[in-house]
């Protein structure tokens, strides 16, 4: 079977747009009266990729434009070609003087988009949020556990080595070598073995069927570098590194021989590393830069207000979340989990710590981003009867404590007065506790001293990768705990099975039934989804914007350009 | 000997003495922080054996004391030791030395220090001459005012203001002093001015008004009345008498200030995105790149240490009574 067309047709991430859109359609409806401002926030949509060409033509038509008329407003939106040329000069709130540009240790959004721009992989998630082959021209497996990558041809490393299976053996080895201490020896750790079959040929044997594995070799950890040089920055992506100071900026410029058709179209970039928010703010609306990550949505209004500024939203696989430890008293026990999950003002969450800027999360890890997400689980609201009823079947009394602090997520801490605050109205006793930012994740998060606290994912493309990152009993960051009750036993056999499944339909009913599992039994609640809500000036054009990560997923750099 | 160099050599050998146990603290209070440099750096994603393989490549599993040991005698040869980031476990080393990490943003730091210095000394000196002169006018409550005004203001509320006034309504200025290595010299000027007003703003006040109390001190002294019955005019009397007994406090306060200059700015430079070594060293802190937060504090306390010397040195030559003994 050629998996290729398969992941194609089957993992479209995309759906999410449909509800987003709805909603947006009805509120501009209900407040916009003015017809051309309407079809003009509809064209902007379009280009966003908020709204697909179909919906477009559907909502002028309903605001009374002729088809003819319509079909020439949506190429106009659309028409807008990318053009070649400028200096892209992009503000990132992260950034740190011990960055580095082995993608191994890559940690933060910095690197993320810095890596993505000098460097390629086997994989990548496009942005319609399909998985499609970047490095390697197609993949495929019979069984789910031999994975072949067939690699493109003629490909040429900055350094003009072209790019053979030695290299991508090279690479893989920098991440799943013994002493390797690569982010991502964990998440090869299923690769039993790596060969190559010629020069443009990789097998992957994996030691357990995971039909979702192509996933995991789009990861940003894991980009394809020239054999003996996993670190200098030489990669086969679009752009050149010209220089890089760690925590300061990096300076890059085009690839002429980069062989993505329709990719980098700037000439130069500048990724500037500005950690202070309204320094960011600052440098955007005086030009200084032309796109920055991480608007501080205390000043979103205001920036709204700036002509020359689109602000864009993204809401993807990111939550946060809040998980309770199922072997610290008193997590254990179902109707505590049950009572709590029950006394969580989610939607208050949503606009007193997102305002707004997000949605409600269900307690399961996975997103209305996901294909697979199980939209038939009812969604959780407060609801003091309920919340009271398990509180008392669970026989706790006193105190229960969460930890949190800022570290988690911006605004944790506050989450949790307000949870505590809503819990209150069921009669459970919640004690914040803050922890100190310093240290939070190796002393407060994943550890059997504290049983409650915050925490945060950027999720997974694909169901099965989140719950192997936290939700199966072998995962290192299991951080619930959830692996003896009845439902983990059967959810870790679940997951199994799925990985295996090649299917949809049963590999739906099966991931259907794992996230029942977590949101009846689990101990993840999980309030928020949040958005990436980022600006750039109206200089910049680009396609739709894909949602598995911040900036374009991380690949606004090859993807945007100057209109 | 010159009772002066004698002075001098003590003074150095006490800093000797005083930067040895700097040393110490610094070395220990590190050892004391909680956290670590593989969870630190691999993050959320850090598991048991990668950290593990961290640790024991970078020697952290030796002793403290041996640690000290051999930090403290290759500090002494101006070898810093080499920083914690940039390693992978696949041979190919490329962390950089710490000196090299250092050098670059302490230039920077001292480009900024030395600008805000030759704006806020001269201008903090005069005010505080003139406000001296014509002490109690208006023009001397208005200038006290002013400057306890912006100093009372957090630096970053003054930096954000100048932005707002000279970025952002009227774009006179750069917001970002983002400067690199190839910066030309003039541009370099014009890209850290708004930083440099901002730190004017916060250590004009207190130069300028130890400046006052200094004179006015004096003026009330024996000799400073036997001048004025002599006929010696306002501003004879203050540049020629007062000044030159005033100097010693005066150097205190400037080399005070000009210590905060180098190692106090990281607000600054965070607010302004200017690489200087304030953000080298938070970012090594919150990393636990020990090296280079080590390294740092070594910089900054030797700055410190050499500062107060050198207004020492000032306090001393200037005064007449310790220059020409009888």
């Amino acid at each position: 079977m050629n998996c290729y067309l398969t992941f194609n047709q089957i993992y479209t991430i995309n759906e999410k747009n449909l509800s987003i859109t709805e909603r947006f359609t009805q509120k501009f409806r209900g407040e916009i009266k003015v017809k051309d401002k309407f079809i003009k926030a509809q064209q902007e949509k379009l280009t966003l990729g908020a709204i697909d060409r179909r919906q477009f033509m559907t909502s002028a038509i309903a605001a009374g434009i002729a088809i003819p008329t319509a079909l020439s407003l949506a190429s106009d939106a659309i028409a807008a070609t990318p053009k070649k040329g400028g200096k892209f000069r992009m503000g990132l709130g992260h950034g740190s003087t011990t960055d580095t540009l082995d993608s191994g240790t890559s940690e933060n959004h910095f690197t993320l988009v810095n890596g993505y721009t000098f460097g390629n992989h086997l994989t990548e998630i496009n942005s319609d949020g399909k998985l499609v082959g970047e490095l390697a021209e197609t993949f495929e497996s019979d069984d789910g556990k031999t994975w072949v990558f067939n690699l493109r041809k003629g490909v040429e490393f900055h350094n003009g080595k072209t790019m053979t299976s030695e290299d991508v053996l090279a690479s893989y080895e920098h991440h799943m070598g013994e002493k390797s201490t690569s982010a991502a020896k964990g998440s090869l750790s299923p690769v039993k073995s790596i060969k190559a079959d010629g020069k443009y040929k990789v097998i992957m044997e994996l030691d357990s069927p995971d039909t979702d594995f192509p996933y995991i070799v789009s990861d940003y950890h894991i980009s394809i570098r020239p054999a003996g040089d996993m670190t200098s920055g030489v990669g086969t992506g679009g752009y050149i590194v010209q220089s890089f100071e760690p925590g300061v900026k990096s300076v890059l410029k085009r690839n002429p021989n980069y062989w993505k058709e329709g990719a980098a179209h700037f000439d130069e970039v500048e990724l500037l590393s500005i950690v202070d928010p309204n320094a960011r703010q600052t440098a955007l609306i005086s030009g200084e830069i032309d796109a920055m990550d991480r608007v501080d949505l205390k000043t979103i209004n205001l920036m709204k207000r700036n002509p020359n500024i689109n602000i864009m939203q993204a809401t993807g696989t990111a939550h946060y979340t809040f998980p309770m430890r199922l072997n610290v008293d008193p997590f254990g026990d179902y109707d505590l989990r049950m009572a709590l999950k029950w006394a969580v003002d989610r939607q208050e969450l949503v606009d007193k710590i997102l305002l707004g800027y997000g949605a409600v999360g269900n307690d399961i890890p996975i997103g209305t981003a996901n294909y697979f997400h199980n939209s038939d689980l009812p969604q959780r609201e407060f609801d003091a009867d309920k919340a009271a009823f398990h509180y008392k079947k669970s026989g706790h009394s006193g105190k229960i404590q969460l930890s949190a602090a800022d570290a988690a997520f911006a605004g944790a801490v506050d989450a949790a007065q307000l949870m505590a605050n809503s819990a209150k109205k069921a009669g459970i006793d919640i004690e914040v506790i803050r922890e100190p930012n310093d240290g939070y994740w190796s002393n407060v998060w994943n550890n059997d001293a504290k049983g409650w606290c915050a925490c945060y994912w950027g999720g997974r493309p694909a169901e099965t990768m989140m719950f192997s990152a936290a939700y199966v009993a072998e995962s290192k960051w299991n951080d619930t705990m959830w692996k003896t009750t009845d439902s983990a036993v059967k959810f870790n056999k679940l997951v199994k099975d799925a990985r295996k499944e090649l299917n949809e339909s049963k590999k739906r009913d099966i991931l259907y039934e794992c996230q029942r599992l977590i949101y009846d039994d689990g101990g993840l609640l999980c309030p928020l989804f949040n958005s990436y809500v980022s600006a750039n000036s109206k200089k910049i054009a680009h396609g739709k914007i894909a949602a598995n990560w911040d900036s374009d997923g991380a690949k606004c750099v090859e993807r945007w350009w100057f209109a | 000997m010159h009772p002066v160099i004698k002075t001098v050599l003590e003074r150095l050998g006490l800093g000797l003495a005083t930067l040895f146990f700097v040393s110490i603290i610094i070395f220990s209070a590190i050892e004391m922080l909680p956290g670590d440099f593989g969870q630190a750096i691999l993050g959320q994603a850090a598991l048991p054996e990668t950290v593990a393989a961290f640790r024991q490549e970078l020697g952290l599993d030796k002793p403290a004391y041996i640690r000290y040991f051999d930090w403290a005698l290759g500090a002494i040869q101006g070898d810093l030791g080499t920083s914690f980031s940039g390693r992978n476990a696949s041979g190919a080393d490329r962390s950089a030395e710490v000196v090299d990490k250092i050098a670059p943003r302490l230039w920077n730091t001292l480009f900024l220090a030395s600008m805000a210095a030759l704006i806020a000394v001269p201008l903090s000196l005069i005010l505080g001459i003139l406000t001296a002169l014509y002490r109690n006018s208006f023009f001397d409550r208005s200038v006290n005012t002013a400057t306890l005004t912006t100093i009372s203001f957090p630096e970053f509320f003054v930096a954000y203001i100048l932005i707002l006034f000279f970025a952002s309504l009227n774009q006179i200025f750069p917001s970002l002093a983002n400067v690199d290595p190839d910066t030309n010299f003039g541009e370099r000027i014009y890209r850290t001015a708004l930083p440099a007003f901002t730190l004017t703003l916060v250590i004009v006040a207190h130069m300028m008004r130890m400046t006052r109390a200094a004179i006015i001190n004096l003026l009330a002294s024996p000799y400073i009345q036997m001048a004025k019955l002599s006929g010696a005019s306002q501003t004879e009397i203050i540049l020629k008498h007062a000044l030159p007994n005033a100097w010693a406090p005066i150097a205190t306060v400037i080399a005070f200030n000009l210590a905060y200059l180098v190692v106090g700015v990281v607000v600054v430079e965070v607010v302004f995105v200017y690489p200087g070594v304030g953000q080298l060293m938070v970012d090594a802190v919150r990393t636990r790149d020990i090296p280079v937060v080590q390294g740092c504090a070594l910089i900054f306390a030797v700055t410190y240490i050499l500062l107060n010397l050198i207004a020492d040195i000032i306090g001393i030559v200037t005064n007449p009574r310790l220059l020409h003994p009888k």
